[in-house]
């Protein structure tokens, strides 16, 4: 089943960022805040509108992505490039930093 | 080359100050996004999808080793140490931070360049003939016209809120290499049968989603009315063009609903009111715009033919560098190179700052110190002596640019696509990668001949797919990437637009589709002359889709 995120470009350099759950914008989408309902919706689609007030982020938009274990899978491809970075560059983007300790 | 005068540099400096100003204004949150997204288009900035992206502007494709330089230099110390040379003769840097973007329009200033007019809906750059200069075949050189539209169109202040971009092509040969029929003006230099210069004029060509062949509305225009005709054009455009729709906004759209005909006389009535105006080209204007564009002083070198035929004896993989890259130049001692930014494998027009240096030294020993960019995202060195190709060939194989592939079927042009751009449906350019090993034997390539293959990863055609020989179209659908083929599109002197194929192709049925075209051809082509938009034209589409559809059925 699908649950939705909100995700955003960072104003300063368009860096790829997600509402993280502690209401910071996270540059991975581990910890984002997940809404699994309309009301939870509203409330990202309210915290977009506030964060783009507020100057830190443009293009902000709510997502649609997959649980699958600990991980989340955004459902379109397009959004799954924006989590990674170009699929015919490994060596840019968010896939090429290294991976994360166990 | 053109220099910048002084008024040049004083309004770029001017445009430059003034966007500092805005960043800062936007980064301190004065300006809103809504306030800022006009500002920053205006000066060629757009967010992509991992970063904004900064599109610079590479007026008729015309670059100095000294500029070269400095596109490395901003490639290596503002973005990640590559840029992508676009269909528009553009390049366009994919992760500069906003808050540096001043700083490199100021670093763009300081070898005469910048970013205005590469967005927005006004007159964009003007794009020319890639050989410009140098082509044995050039009536005369688009350069100078070029030049005095980019300084007529530049902040243009009737013309900076159209109703949609306006893009302007000039050519100068009979064949034309500059798209100019899928532009919204295409302008092809010629001589009337005084020997004077003038243009042939076509209006409302364009791509995208409604792609539309210009029309000819003038056979033989004199040169001292190029802006005066022009201002026509897009004065009845800038008044009648629709401004509700933007997909039915462009000149192309206004043409085919109010008619070629009456297009043409109200264009005509409007040029008559303003023919004897200011705008009226003097020679002298025209004279000193052309001197910066004089050919360079070319040396002699007549030992460059007895040598280049032993080298050529000595290396195959020379000798087919020699004939698929180098054409012929208006001085026989000479040639000009495309160098192919299409690697086998490789990411079309990218470039790295390492390559990007590399060029920009052998055009200073080698060419003049000239570089073009061309629309098929390969760059050229114009005069390169003939005594010194096996040498500019050496070096270029150092960094991978001496791919022999120039017009085959490997030299794809592929728009970013999904994987770098907003708009995108669709991926194009590992589709242009998997093609491009598919077909990477050069045996084969050379044996398949001139055959142009262009991919899109939306309808908004920045990969020029309906012109291409073979086009590829990547849309969306269900949530799966699709692509779509049309055949027989040519963006030359002979333009079409390409025929859909029929239902579209996944991912990993694409290659092999566009294979089983490709052996069509070579099954049913009268001989090795006939090209594959020959065999297109004389056959039509039905050899095709049988060999399309009845395998994909059978395979099925």
């Amino acid at each position: 089943m699908s649950v939705k995120v909100l995700t955003a470009n960072r104003l300063t350099d368009g860096e790829v960022v997600w509402l993280g759950a502690n209401g910071e914008w996270l540059e991975h989408i581990d910890g984002a805040l997940i809404a699994r309902h309309a009301e939870a919706v509203s409330a990202l689609e309210e915290a977009g509108k506030s964060a783009i007030k507020s100057n830190l982020v443009i293009d902000v938009n709510v997502i649609d992505v997959e649980e699958r274990g600990t991980d989340l899978y955004p459902v379109r491809l397009r959004e799954r490039i924006r989590q990674l970075g170009p699929t015919i560059r490994l060596d840019l983007g968010k896939q090429a930093e290294k991976p994360k300790a166990a | 080359m053109y220099r910048y005068d002084e008024f040049d540099h004083a309004f770029v400096s001017a445009r430059v100050e003034q966007f500092k100003d805005q960043v800062e204004r936007r980064l301190s949150g004065e300006l809103t996004e809504e306030q800022f997204r006009p500002l920053r288009l205006m000066n060629g900035v757009y967010l992509q999808l991992h970063a904004y992206m900064l599109r610079v502007a590479v007026p008729y494709g015309t670059l100095s080793s000294r500029q070269m330089h400095k596109l490395a230099h901003i490639a290596r110390h503002y973005d990640r140490g590559y840029g992508h040379f676009t269909t528009r003769q553009n390049i366009q840097y994919n992760w500069p931070a906003l808050k540096d973007i001043p700083a490199v329009l100021d670093e763009l200033a300081s070898v005469e360049m910048h970013a205005l007019q590469t967005s927005g809906n006004c007159i964009r750059n003007v794009t020319a003939d890639h050989f410009a200069g140098a082509a044995a075949d050039e009536v005369g050189d688009p350069r100078p016209y070029a030049e005095i539209l980019r300084q007529w169109s530049s902040m243009h202040p009737e013309f900076s809120y159209l109703p949609r971009k306006f893009k302007i092509a000039v050519t100068g040969a009979d064949r034309d290499r500059a798209a100019i029929q899928v532009h919204d003006i295409g302008l092809h230099l010629k001589k009337n049968e005084a020997g004077e210069l003038g243009f042939a004029v076509y209006v409302g060509g364009g791509q995208g989603r409604t792609p539309m062949v210009a029309k000819k509305i003038r056979d033989f225009l004199p040169v001292e009315d190029l802006l005066t005709y022009t201002t026509a054009i897009v004065r009845v455009y800038n008044l009648s063009g629709r401004r509700d729709n933007k997909y039915k906004a462009r000149i192309k759209i206004l043409v085919h609903e109010t008619g070629t005909e009456e297009i043409t006389r109200q264009i005509e009535a409007e040029w008559q009111a303003i023919k004897e105006t200011d705008l009226k080209l003097p020679q002298q204007d025209v004279d000193a715009i052309d001197t910066y564009f004089a050919p360079p002083n070319l040396v002699q070198r007549p030992e460059g033919w007895s040598g280049l035929a032993a080298a050529r004896k000595a290396d195959h993989a020379f000798s087919a560098w020699v004939d698929q890259n180098v054409t012929p130049h208006k001085n026989p001692d000479y040639g000009v190179v495309t160098i192919s930014l299409k690697p086998i494998g490789g990411i079309p027009g990218d470039a790295t700052d390492a390559q990007m240096d590399l060029v920009a030294d052998i055009a200073e020993k080698f060419s003049y110190d000239e570089i073009r960019v061309s629309h098929e995202q390969n760059l050229v060195l114009p005069h390169v002596a003939i005594a010194d190709l096996r040498i500019v060939y050496d070096l270029l194989l150092t960094d991978g640019l001496a791919t022999a592939n120039a017009g085959l079927i490997t030299d794809i042009i592929s728009c970013p696509g999904l994987d770098y751009c907003a708009l995108a449906t669709a991926r194009s350019i590992p589709v242009a990668q998997r093609i491009s090993e598919r077909f990477g034997n050069p045996e084969r390539q050379a044996d398949i001949g001139e055959l142009k293959l262009k991919i899109s990863g939306c309808i908004n055609a920045c990969g020029h797919h309906h012109v291409g020989h073979i086009g590829i179209l990547g849309v969306e659908k269900k949530g799966e990437e699709l692509y779509q083929i049309s055949l027989g599109g040519s963006g030359d002197e002979i333009c079409t637009i390409g025929d859909i194929t029929g239902r579209g192709f996944s991912s990993e049925e694409i290659v092999d589709a566009i294979e089983t075209i490709v052996d069509r051809y070579l099954e049913i082509r009268t001989d090795k002359e006939e090209t594959f938009l020959a065999t297109y034209r004389r056959v039509g589409a039905a050899p095709f889709k049988d060999a399309l559809y009845s395998e994909v059925a059978n395979a099925a």
